[in-house]
């Protein structure tokens, strides 16, 4: 028997190690917090690794979790052993499959991540909402707790559903057990063969599909029988749970940890028993420990198997003693008389004729929300009372229902015996992967348990991360997160003038700080609060300039290293110097295979941090009177301070519930209020040199570069450092009017793209152009003040501006502003002009993505409004679904407007024929014919305002619909070549006026990576670690072939005008359109500051092709077609040279990368050619068409 | 006729080498189709001090840019079991090349500052390259840094590598040095086996459109060849190390040049990217006619006999030659 390892690592790398062994097929398809466990398994397929039966199991992503769930079926039908990885939306596609696979019996496990279900809002975060919704199939539902029973259970499952026949649904909490890190006991193969009896597969492979012996499945029952032919599976239900324990006891005999199908643990005698499942019961077990041993009787019941439902020994595990029972639900049943593990134990009870005293349910945890021993002893004193309350919540303030348990925050469990250590970071300083490698170096190295949990951002640009550490002796079971640090890193100085990260430091704590200030001077630098804090608690305070020794060490902003030496040298959780070589160890074993450059900078780091950290000695007054900075400025509206201001500051978990809007409907712009300021350096404009073309402000991901052109007067109250310059636009020019481009400093990303694209130099220093790069700080203030009077000064009437040009249409005001995207997002800028042309007037539904997230992820929105108050209405729905979403919108705005339009006619009469006829033969294809319409609107409300006739009160309410409304579908390539291309094809084809929006960066990009049809072959994305080998789907050819949908295909880093051309093009055809804009991506491996030099060369390469395809041009007798490429002037090796998505892949296999980059020359070069075929036919007029009848009568 | 020639040590067929060039050896086809035009040997193209660098950097930056930043989009890439960076395949590249011909096959290293690169080496050796062709190049453009110190940084580079290989270390020059002579005859006691002269580099120019410099490498012309002959020439019979000549080679008549000035190989490259490597035959049948007509039987006989040492009129190798020239010039009227 293979001795088992220590090996430290999470959920989903502890559950992929066991599924993908024990499996011969696997279907994947990305969804948060799942898709680690299939990026697993591609990975180890992508390395030969075997499963236990020596072959390499087969893995494919599919189209959907509907399509992975339908081919699952199908592998299973056929006899092989098979695996699927879901959680939350995804799981829900699987249902109508899960019926069928457990309707005919058929043993196999999915693991599923249990995450929340989108309702008011979506959430990526744990909760048993999408399991329960699947408790109803027939599915046996085995829950784990921990990172170490995710792996056994993995295990315990298949062999249950073997030998029961019953598949099974292994679920575990998504991020708080599939993302955190802990020391775990690996399952050997020997483990795993010894639990897997191979006599089980041989009669699943006997009950297969086979045209040697044929049968047949999934006929189609009637009334006479179907009945019966339900209830002849009751024999498998009954003997499953007996299966499940059978398998966890032969488990304890070779691996030598027991479980139950429902595991008691607390005092023998308790009086007060929780009942729940989950990650949560770690932290109750933890909770009985401390309230048992101060002579409390309390303990837990930990639900196993959730699913077929074992009365008995449910039963079996209520201690005798038992007064009061609080049943724990993880997901909220709206309408029912109690949550569902709620009812299932009443049920139990009731049947068993078993008397307990109080029986009470109540809800917690929902999206990952705090679950601590504060919240568990309040469930605890709620049993104590003589009437306790009752489907209560616990964990926040129902200040509505009032439904929620008071609890002591206060409260700890936490022992002396472990070091609990927070780190603030920044995404992009490396920290978070730098305290994974300090847990494998405690965890794996030493004899201690380590854990750590990482908190992320809403944010994908300048976000913060918040580690937290345990180590102890002990297994760690605190399932929650830290709040009695005894150390606290800040790896970023800015946070100091926003964040209390001392709050949670105890007292004697010690507190780490990276700050370019010395021992000597940076206390002077810190804020009161933090001052008198560090003072109070006697904190021991050390120093270090990160980013110096970093930067001399050859590591530029990467200051992970540095810091990690820092905290071992001052933690004291293992000796100095045993810590340091263990550092040095790793690194070498990190970084080995990425050359040893990238060794040998670390160590230098390493060498170089202890000189460099020093200790400060502390004052013993507080100096500062430097308070925390506002999340939002005083001035912003009472919701965006009281609510969305709350989050910003980080104090959402207190807001209560009457704060949150009932149907999860939120405010738009309220980005503008964040001022994140984390841009170190910002554009700055030479009005000298520019030459006004507008095209800073057009790549502007962010919306914070922007021009305008106005009367000479408004300068008048101008600040000082206000700049401006004449327009030397003709059109403004005559009238005086001046020109200013003004940056939003405090909310600019500083990713630099304007100055890359902007074309103008300066004439006496080359280097220098009409925006420059400088730091932000020293210009912070007075470009706050430039900003907000540049917002003051009047928008140009729309009427007035050439928007088919485009120094003049990026006049036009952005109605998308501050996303919280990469900073230098090649998506935002399409979405940002689309804003400016219709904004005022559009709708937008947004498939989950990217675009879900910078548009619609809390606290605020990008999304915003002109001072008339008009903006982008926005949603999101689904992933899959929003195509057939926002054609709901034009079915819905057209019927109303068509209401709208015989109100208007009934209404005659009273309205004036001349209004009437206006109103409706309106020409609105322009900004003017919007503008007049809108004002006949108001003539018409103001008309109809004293009729008091129902189609007067209707029309009151539909007379905005008389003005035209732009119906926008949003979505990455993931919904749209992928799960959602069935909609998107039917939209298409429906002939109605949608315009869709494909932001397609060739991958999954929200999820991290993944490969959809639209990569491109040979680029290396996750389920594609060997490169993608099959070519990219041409989406927009497929289009074409209808006819009637215009089509186009942009590159907005390689010709904007083009870009901007086509979506005036689109919008303005009355029918669908379908525009595939390339979107360069952080997750191309690029630099993001000449990512437009990206698009360029895939356009001059041939890879990416510019054309338009306009059916209007039909009818003029012209091709359709236009091909706007030019012919390629690289080759496509030359362009994917330039992106780590190919290059790496040369690197890794480079047998492959020739083999598949020569494919892809041929495919750009065959593709090509064919454009250039079909664009250059004469488009004569279609010769006669022989009817029908003629053909049959001749054909007869 | 005998076209025989060493070079290093090495035994070469004739004196015809084919020179770092990228394009030239890339690809192990195209090193057999060198060999089988009649190339000597083959000195592949150069791995870039930049490249050990900067490379893992690369790979590391890219594989970590964004990630560990929002909790959907942990990672972007798949992280695979190793990576085959440039250093990895241009030795892989060695091994192939050797086993693919048997022409001696001389390794390129090309860098400028002393450091961990040179180590690099001692793998190149191991590779089973017959050489090493060490490519020293930078443009101290530092005001307060002397001569001197640059001769410096050679000398410590040359030594750091012939301290770390068996095999023999060719040096490749730039011919901007206050005194050549002196430069080289450091570099032969430091242990150079041979001296390569001149290097080509990339010169900057100016785009007049975009208003940008563009640096790019020409490719030589033979008015280039006057150069490495004066250097060969003064340089031959006074120091130890063997001498390659090249720049400017594309003829026949070029090869012998620079042979009778005092080389024991010539190198190659402009010629064959524009004429293809079969060129090699048409100079080499070149030189074998011109032997033959001026009653050479050897290499050996010509090589260095018109050298600074041996030929009738030494000065016409320094500066007065130069002032004739100018001298000379008669305007157009």
């Amino acid at each position: 028997m293979t001795k088992r390892e220590f090996v430290t690592m999470d959920g989903n790398e502890a559950v992929g190690h066991v599924a993908y062994r024990t499996n011969e097929v696997i279907v994947i398809y990305p969804i948060t917090p799942s898709s680690p466990m299939g990026e697993w398994s591609d990975e180890y397929a992508s390395r030969n690794i075997k499963n236990i039966w020596g072959t390499v199991p087969s893995v494919t992503e599919m189209q959907s979790e509907g399509g992975a769930a339908g081919a699952l079926h199908g592998s299973l039908q056929t006899g092989s052993l098979t695996t699927t990885f879901t959680a939350s939306q995804g799981l829900l596609l699987m249902i109508p499959n899960m019926y069928k696979i457990a309707g005919e019996l058929t043993p196999a496990v999915f693991h599923v991540t249990a995450r929340s279900l989108a309702m008011q809002g979506l959430s990526i975060f744990g909760d048993h909402g999408d399991v329960m919704a699947t408790r109803q199939t027939g599915f046996a539902m085995l829950c784990s707790n921990s990172v170490q029973e995710a792996m056994d259970f993995a295990l315990i499952s298949q062999a249950a559903t073997l030998e029961s026949r019953i598949p099974f649904m292994h679920f575990f909490d998504g991020f708080r057990t599939s993302h955190e890190v802990v020391k775990v006991e690996m399952l050997t193969e020997d483990d795993l063969r010894a639990m897997v009896d191979d006599s089980l597969i041989v009669a699943h492979r006997a009950r297969a599909l086979s045209p040697d012996r044929p049968v047949l499945r999934g006929t189609a029952q009637n009334p006479d029988v179907y009945f019966q032919g339900r209830e002849t599976v009751n024999p498998f239900y009954a003997a499953c749970p007996a299966i499940v324990q059978k398998a966890m006891d032969k488990f304890a005999k070779i691996v030598g940890r027991q479980y139950h199908l429902f595991d008691y643990y607390g005092a023998p005698d308790a009086e007060r028993v929780i009942v729940l499942m989950g990650s949560g019961c770690e932290a109750v077990e933890e909770t009985v420990d401390y309230l048992n041993a101060k002579g409390a009787k309390v303990g837990v019941i930990k639900v196993r198997l959730y699913r077929p439902w074992d009365v008995a020994s449910f039963l079996k595990a209520i201690p005798a003693t038992t007064k009061a029972l609080a049943i724990l639900d993880r997901t909220k049943e709206p309408g029912a008389g109690g949550d569902p593990l709620y009812l299932d134990c009443i049920q139990a009870l009731f049947e068993a004729g078993r008397q307990i005293g109080k029986v009470v349910g109540g809800r917690y945890g929902l999206s990952s929300k705090e679950f601590t021993p504060g919240m568990i002893k309040a469930i605890y004193d709620n049993l104590a009372a003589a009437k306790p309350k009752n489907h209560f919540t616990i964990g926040i303030n129902d200040d509505v229902s009032h439904s929620s348990l008071e609890f002591d925050a206060e409260f700890s469990t936490e022992s002396d015996k472990v070091v609990r250590a927070l780190f603030y970071g920044l995404g992009a300083d490396g920290t978070v992967g730098a305290n994974k490698n300090s847990i494998k170096i405690i965890g794996e190295e030493t004899d201690n348990f380590a854990q750590g949990y990482f908190v992320y951002d809403s944010k994908k640009s300048g976000s913060m991360t918040v580690s937290h550490l345990r180590f102890g002796p002990q297994a760690i079971r605190s399932t929650y997160l830290i709040s009695k640090a005894n150390f606290v890193a800040c790896h970023q100085p800015i946070f100091l003038e926003r964040y209390d990260m001392l709050k949670d430091l105890t007292s004697g704590g010690t507190f780490l700080l990276n700050t370019p200030f010395g021992a000597a001077e940076v206390w002077s630098h810190l804020p009161r609060p933090m001052q008198q804090q560090i003072i109070d608690k006697k904190l021991k305070f050390y120093v270090i300039d990160a980013v110096k020794v970093a930067r001399e060490s050859g590591m530029g902003g990467r200051i992970n290293t540095v810091m990690q030496v820092c905290f071992f040298a001052i933690s004291g959780v293992l000796p100095k110097d045993e810590a340091i070589n263990a550092i040095k160890y790793s690194i070498k074993k990190t970084y080995g295979k990425k050359g040893d450059e990238i060794v040998q900078m670390n160590l230098k780091a390493v060498d170089n941090t202890l000189a460099n950290m020093y200790p400060v000695t502390v004052p013993s007054k507080v100096d500062s009177t430097m308070e925390f900075l506002p999340p939002v400025p005083v001035v912003a509206p009472e919701f965006v301070r009281n609510v969305l201001g709350e989050i910003i500051a980080g104090r959402g978990d207190l807001l209560p519930v009457s704060k949150m809007p009932c149907d999860g409907t939120f405010p738009t712009a309220t980005a503008r209020w964040e001022k994140r300021n984390i841009a170190l350096d910002i554009p700055v404009w030479d009005p000298a040199v520019c030459i006004q073309c507008g095209k800073c402000a057009m790549v502007c991901p962010h919306a914070t570069i922007r021009a305008k052109v106005y009367e000479p007067v408004a300068l008048t109250t101008a600040p000082t450092t206000f700049k401006s310059t004449d327009s030397r636009d003709r059109d403004f020019k005559a009238t005086g009017f001046k020109f200013t481009i003004q940056v939003a400093a405090e909310d600019c990303t500083g990713c630099g793209l304007c100055v890359e694209v902007c074309p103008a130099k300066n004439k006496t220093e080359v280097k220098l152009k009409a925006i420059n790069m400088a730091p932000q700080a020293p210009l912070r203030d007075a470009e706050r003040t430039n900003w907000d009077f540049f917002l003051n000064l009047p928008e140009l009437d729309r009427r007035k501006i050439k928007v088919g040009s485009i120094p003049q249409q990026q006049l036009m005001e952005p109605l998308f502003e501050f996303s919280g995207a990469c900073a230098g997002c090649g998506e935002t800028p399409y979405i940002k002009l689309v804003t400016q042309l219709f904004g005022d007037r559009m709708l937008v539904a947004n498939a989950t993505g990217c675009s879900s997230i910078y548009g619609g992820n809390l606290p605020t929105t990008p999304y915003t409004k002109n001072r008339d108050g008009r903006g982008p209405a926005w949603a999101n729905s689904l992933f899959e679904d929003n195509a057939e979403f926002g054609l709901g919108y034009r079915l819905s705005v057209d019927k109303q407007t068509e209401f709208s339009r015989e109100l208007v006619q009934r209404l005659a009469p009273q309205i004036g024929d001349d209004l009437v006829t206006a109103i409706l033969n309106a020409d609105q294809k322009d900004e003017a014919g919007i503008y007049d319409q809108r004002e006949r609107v108001v003539a018409l409300k103001e008309k109809i305002k004293g009729l008091n006739t129902p189609d007067a009160h209707q029309l009151q309410t539909l007379a905005d619909m008389l003005v035209k409304k732009s119906v926008w579908i949003f979505g990455g390539d993931g919904w749209a070549y992928d799960i959602g291309y069935g909609g998107l094809d039917h939209v298409l084809a429906s002939g109605r006026n949608v315009n869709v929006l494909v932001l397609d960066t060739e991958v999954y990009s929200n999820t991290g990576g993944q490969m959809s049809k639209s990569t491109p072959r040979g680029a290396v994305a996750k389920f594609a670690a060997g490169g993608k080998p099959a070519g990219k789907k041409d989406l927009g050819l497929i289009a074409m072939t209808y006819g009637n949908i215009y089509v186009g295909s942009v590159a907005m880093g390689a010709r904007d005008e083009h870009t901007l051309r086509t979506f005036l093009e689109a919008e303005s055809y009355d029918g669908p359109s379908l525009i595939i804009a390339y979107s360069h991506c952080i997750a191309h491996g690029i630099n993001m500051t000449t990512a437009m030099q990206d698009q360029k060369a895939i356009v001059n390469s041939g890879q990416w092709l510019l054309y338009r395809f306009d059916p209007r041009r039909t009818a003029a007798q012209q091709n359709p077609l236009q091909l706007d490429s030019r012919k390629p002037t690289q080759s496509v090796e030359s362009f994917m040279m330039m992106e780590n998505r190919f290059k790496m892949l040369t690197k890794s296999k480079p047998e492959q990368a020739k083999l598949l980059f020569k494919m892809a020359q041929e495919d750009a070069d065959a593709r090509f050619r064919f454009y250039e075929y079909m664009a250059s036919r004469k488009f004569a007029p279609e010769a006669p068409a022989v009817s029908a009848t003629s053909t049959t009568t001749t054909a007869a | 006729m005998d076209l025989r020639t060493t070079y290093m040590g090495l035994n070469l067929k004739t004196p015809l080498v084919v020179s770092a060039c990228q394009p030239l050896s890339d690809d192990i086809g195209k090193i057999r189709k060198i060999e089988d035009a009649g190339a000597a040997a083959v000195v592949l193209y150069s791995l870039f001090e930049e490249q050990l660098r900067l490379e893992s950097q690369e790979l590391d930056h890219h594989l970590a840019a964004g990630t560990e930043s929002y909790a959907e989009s942990l990672s972007y890439f798949p992280d695979a079991e190793s990576y085959s960076l440039g250093p990895d395949e241009y030795l892989e590249h060695i091994r192939k090349a050797k086993d693919a011909v048997k022409i001696p096959v001389i390794a390129s290293l090309n860098g400028s500052t002393p450091g961990g690169w040179t180590d690099f080496a001692k793998q190149i050796e191991k590779a089973g390259a017959d050489a090493l062709e060490l490519n020293i190049y930078n443009i101290p453009s530092d005001i307060n840094l002397t001569g001197a110190v640059v001769e410096q940084t050679y000398l410590d580079i040359v030594k750091a590598v012939k301290g770390a290989v068996k095999i023999p270390v060719a040096v490749k020059l730039s011919p901007f040095f206050s005194n050549m002579a002196n430069i080289a005859k450091q570099i032969d006691d430091a242990g150079a086996n041979a001296l390569v002269l001149f290097n080509r580099f990339y010169q900057p120019d100016i785009n007049l459109d975009e208003l940008e410099v563009q640096p790019s490498v020409l490719l030589s012309t033979p008015q280039a060849l006057r150069l490495p002959l004066r250097w060969l020439a003064i340089l031959h019979g006074k120091i130890r190390a063997d001498l390659a000549g090249t720049s400017g080679v594309h003829t026949a008549q070029d090869a012998l040049k620079l042979l009778l000035a005092g080389a024991d190989c010539t190198m190659m490259a402009s010629a064959l990217l524009v004429r293809g490597v079969d060129h090699l035959r048409t100079v080499e049948q070149g030189m074998r006619e011109w032997m033959e007509t001026h009653w050479y039987e050897s290499v050996e006989q010509l090589q260095g006999s018109m050298s600074q040492m041996k030929c009738p009129n030494p000065s016409a190798f320094e500066r007065a030659q130069y002032m004739r020239a100018i001298t000379s010039f008669k305007p157009a009227v």
